[in-house]
């Protein structure tokens, strides 16, 4: 593929104290690719995704968002990025949903979605109300514009975060786990808001256990370990025996913990 | 009656001079909390920080006010305001002892107590911020004074009425104290008029309930504060 991609990660390494958690990692992402990252708990998929909109701050290596590389300085606090302004830019690109949703608990769900595109994108705020009632209304959640986070369900929860983060029109969407807080029964309804989006091409980064999601949604899977890509490859290919020897372990380990849930 | 008429309005009674003592009461406390709010605010940004000595100095100043008798201080401000004042005024060429002013110098003794334990009260009011809140902010590229004045300060004000009623009615009876100085607020008048009456046990009865007035008065507001905060906390059912 010739086109820039939309996401560019370069050789990330990230330690904590003398601990290597990421052991240099890459990955390219291009226009409508949806890739789904697999991985035991601890394998640093969590600060893998943390680094490249700089929640972490990587020890090395480099992020670069639609063609526009993040510049890093090194001082004696250590390594940052060399301008704020252009970090807060480029993160204005690069939408978050987290496991825990991280909704604002005093903004109302209409106030979460427009605080961004108003407040840091100094967008005009009627702009902004009418495509947040248009958002929640593709997610499912127009009814609840006005209610608190507090007074929603985990599954609607995170359908307001996942809007709060389309608000922001990001080129690339990073989830972290979005449904491992959920009771079983309201996953559905969050994976069908990613797969609606992932069928609008939108581009996206989704550390997941959800099998299915892997393998019938996402058009590219890569398996982490021990702070780096094990394998990767088309769902196809990975579910279809192709993986590493770990991969398949992995997979079959999965396969009976959803047996025995 | 007599009572009544001590009590009143009229030449011989002390009604307006003790109404007078009570709004001073309320004026000087008022000034105390803003005062403690500002240096307050500072202390716990102090003990916040992640640099060391910042943090060290927060603790020394929470440890000390809160650790040292409330008169103390106030007698330390009072009279080491006085003559740092006094000191002042003979390198201007005034002679003699230059009182500071006692309401200024109470609402600076009460107002600094106020501050240390207002700083614990807003400590833990930004520590019960869950820390995601704030990742979430950075992460649609919302800079840090926006992220503090849009998601930080709502959310410890929210968090930090309950404590803030407690530091408020903890001023309000330090401000007692300030009766040394000679101001007249509401604990002296009372003193003043007990003991020109010799009616103590009357005058000393109406200064407490006086207190309990001021008290319970500042509790509702305090509880309708609250109510209408927690209108997006998990167990009121505010749906607005
Ligand atoms: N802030 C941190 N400080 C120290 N260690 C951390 C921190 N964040 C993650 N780790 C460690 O890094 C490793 C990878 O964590 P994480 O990226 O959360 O993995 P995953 O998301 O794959 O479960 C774990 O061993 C974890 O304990
Ligand atoms: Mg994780």
């Amino acid at each position: 593929m010739s086109a820039t991609p939309r996401l560019s990660v370069r050789n990330i390494r990230k330690s904590f104290g003398a601990h290597e958690v990421l052991r240099g990692i890459s990955l390219d992402a291009h226009d409508g690719d949806v890739i789904s990252v697999l991985g035991a708990s601890g394998s640093g998929k969590s600060t893998f995704l943390r680094c490249i909109n700089l929640l972490e701050t990587a020890d090395d290596g480099d992020i670069v968002v639609n063609g526009e590389e993040i510049t890093m300085k090194t001082t004696s606090h250590g390594r940052s990025a060399a301008s704020r302004k252009q970090l807060d830019r480029i993160r204005t690109n690069l939408g978050m949903v987290f496991q825990s949703f991280n909704l604002w608990s005093h903004m109302t769900i209409l106030e979460n979605i427009i605080e961004g595109p108003v407040h840091v994108q100094k967008r005009p705020r009627a702009e902004c109300v009418a495509e947040a009632e248009a958002l929640l209304e593709k997610v499912g959640i127009a009814d609840r514009k006005d209610y608190y986070p507090a007074h929603l369900s985990g599954g609607q929860k995170q359908r307001a975060a996942i809007a709060r983060s389309l608000a922001m029109k990001p080129k690339v969407i990073l989830f972290d786990e979005p449904t491992s807080a959920l009771d079983p029964e309201l996953v559905g309804e969050v994976l069908r808001v990613m797969r609606d989006l992932a069928a609008e091409k939108m581009t996206m980064l989704v550390v997941t256990h959800e099998m299915g999601f892997a393998r019938n949604v996402s058009n590219r899977v890569i398996f982490m370990r021990e702070g780096q890509i094990d394998c990767d490859g088309t769902p196809q290919d990975m579910f279809g025996g192709k993986g590493s020897p770990y991969f398949q372990q992995f997979i079959r380990h999965m396969e009976t913990e959803n047996d025995a849930a | 009656m007599e009572i009544f008429t001590l009590l009143g309005f009229g030449e011989k009674g002390w009604g307006v001079l003790i109404l007078t003592g009570m709004a001073l009461t309320l004026c000087v406390t008022l000034a105390s909390l803003a005062i403690g709010a500002v240096i307050g605010a500072i202390i716990a940004a102090a003990k916040l920080s992640n640099r060391w000595w910042a943090r060290a100095l927060g603790t020394a100043y929470t440890t000390i006010f809160r650790g040292v008798p409330e008169l103390l201080i106030i007698y330390l401000i009072y009279f080491g305001g006085s003559s740092a004042v006094t000191a002042i005024g003979q390198a201007m060429g005034i002679q003699g002892f230059l009182g500071m002013p006692s309401f200024l110098a109470g609402a600076l003794a009460v107002g600094l107590i106020s501050a240390a334990y207002q700083a614990e009260v807003y400590r833990g009011a930004y520590r019960a911020i869950p820390k995601g809140e704030i990742e979430a902010a950075s992460s649609i590229g919302m800079p840090p004074m926006r992220c503090l004045r849009r998601i930080i300060l709502p959310q410890i004000l929210r968090f930090a009425i309950p404590g803030l009623n407690n530091v408020w009615q903890l001023s309000l009876k330090d401000s007692a104290l300030i009766s040394v100085t000679g101001l007249a607020e509401l604990m002296r008048t009372t003193q003043v008029a007990a003991g020109s009456t010799r009616q103590y046990f009357m005058f000393y009865i109406v200064g407490g309930l006086l207190y309990l007035v001021l008290t319970s008065f500042s509790e509702r507001v305090f509880n309708s504060a609250e109510r209408r905060s927690n209108k997006s906390m998990p167990r009121g059912m505010g749906q607005v």
